[in-house]
């Protein structure tokens, strides 16, 4: 089972086994525009994806 | 990744700071840099009354709530626009402000901008034509002359906003791509008291946007997630995802963008518009702000004009 990484409405699947890091830049989301979480925690984005591994990101800029 | 001071699992990491930190220390972080923010630049005194001007949005309750927690004597104003956007952002983003300062025990003043004035900003804005299907500069003056009004009429030395560094840096981008040096003269965190204009500060100025997200989320601040839906495709997040770009490959580069600017105004670049700007003020003769000509100041005019179309609108739904 891969990991996924959800966006707002978005729902994104990746490989287990990677960073967070590689995910965002494999997707082309910006590491400096969101919050990476796991279980409503906050994690780094060296954070290896385990299998099956569900991560929010919280979108951080506001704009106006 | 590891905390810096204890070891312990990191929450965030602050490349361009070189340094990753565990929820305790980071949440103790902000609020140690923000005093020192707040001393560095002269912001306020535990003497002053500040008025913190609050949206329901991470940055401004983010703010309020490390203002509280240093002891400073800080009130609340929200401003009620009248914008609903299919899902009722200004109620939401209202009542999460309400919840905030009930639970701290602080005051908050609430301003509706339609009862006040008859219309909602989304309606002002349709009533006079202006701002292209866009009501943002309309939003912009109104809450600029309410958040002077309630900070002289309360009597409130100092008036603060949660703008982080990602917004200064967006809004310094705009401003220097046309070189508006009429803004840039007056771009900065602490904008000194004019006659009938309160002292203007931004606390958070040196934080990323990311950092007082995290800060918000930390805390278990609830906050507004969903934008006002008039900033969909708003300039200012496109500047902010074009410095993002620069950021990801030159960790600190937004910041040293802002602080350079600030140092090389404090040098005297951009000193002589300075004071031409203070010369040129008029007093408004209906509210008593400041204005760039003589008469009645935009905020006036704008209301006058509201009232007018709100009267020919009414006479000509009357006859027949
Ligand atoms: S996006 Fe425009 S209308 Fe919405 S709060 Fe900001 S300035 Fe006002
Ligand atoms: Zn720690
Ligand atoms: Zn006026």
């Amino acid at each position: 089972m891969p990991a996924k990484l959800i966006l707002r409405d978005k729902t994104y699947e990746v490989p287990h086994g990677i960073t967070i890091k590689q995910a965002l830049k494999k997707l082309d989301i910006s590491a400096e525009e969101v919050i990476p979480t796991r279980e409503g925690e906050l994690v780094t984005e060296d954070t290896r994806l385990k299998d099956g591994d569900v991560i929010r990101l919280v979108d951080v800029i506001s704009g106006g | 990744m590891r905390c810096r001071k204890c070891g312990k699992p990191a929450v965030i990491n602050m490349r361009h700071h070189k340094l990753a930190l565990c929820k305790e220390h980071f949440l103790e972080w902000i609020v140690e840099q923000t005093e020192r923010f707040i001393r560095k630049y002269r912001m306020f005194t535990h003497d002053d009354k500040v008025l913190v001007a609050v949206s329901g949005g991470k940055d401004s309750l983010g703010l309020w709530d490390v203002l509280w927690r240093l002891g400073y004597q800080a009130d609340g104003l929200y401003i009620d626009l009248g914008i609903d956007g299919g899902f009722g952002y200004s109620n939401q983003s209202k009542e999460l402000t309400v919840a905030f300062a009930e639970e701290r025990g602080l005051k908050l003043h609430i301003v509706d901008v339609a009862a006040s004035y008859g219309a909602t900003i989304p309606e002002m804005a349709r009533l006079t034509h202006r701002g292209k299907g866009k009501p943002c500069s309309v939003c912009g003056l109104v809450k600029r002359h309410e958040m002077n009004r309630i900070a002289r009429d309360f009597g409130y030395s100092v008036l603060a906003t949660g703008h982080n560094l990602d917004d200064e840096a967006a809004v310094l981008f705009g401003n220097t791509l046309t070189w508006a040096t009429g803004y840039l003269v007056r771009q900065g965190p602490v904008l000194e008291a004019a006659p009938g204009l309160a002292r203007k500060v931004k606390p958070f100025f040196r934080f990323y946007e990311r950092e007082t997200a995290a800060y918000a989320l930390l805390r278990g601040i609830k906050y507004i997630y969903d934008e006002c839906p008039f900033s969909v495709g708003a300039k200012s997040i496109y500047y902010k995802k074009l410095l993002n770009r620069l950021e990801a490959d030159r960790p600190g580069a937004k910041l040293q963008f802002y602080l350079g600017f600030l140092r090389a105004k404090e040098e005297g670049l951009f000193a002589q518009r300075a004071e031409e700007v203070v010369e040129t003020l008029h007093t408004c003769p209906v509210c008593g702000q400041p204005t760039s000509a003589p008469g009645k100041c935009a905020f006036c005019r704008l209301v006058e004009r509201v009232e007018e179309a709100k009267r020919r609108r009414e006479l000509s739904d009357a006859s027949p």
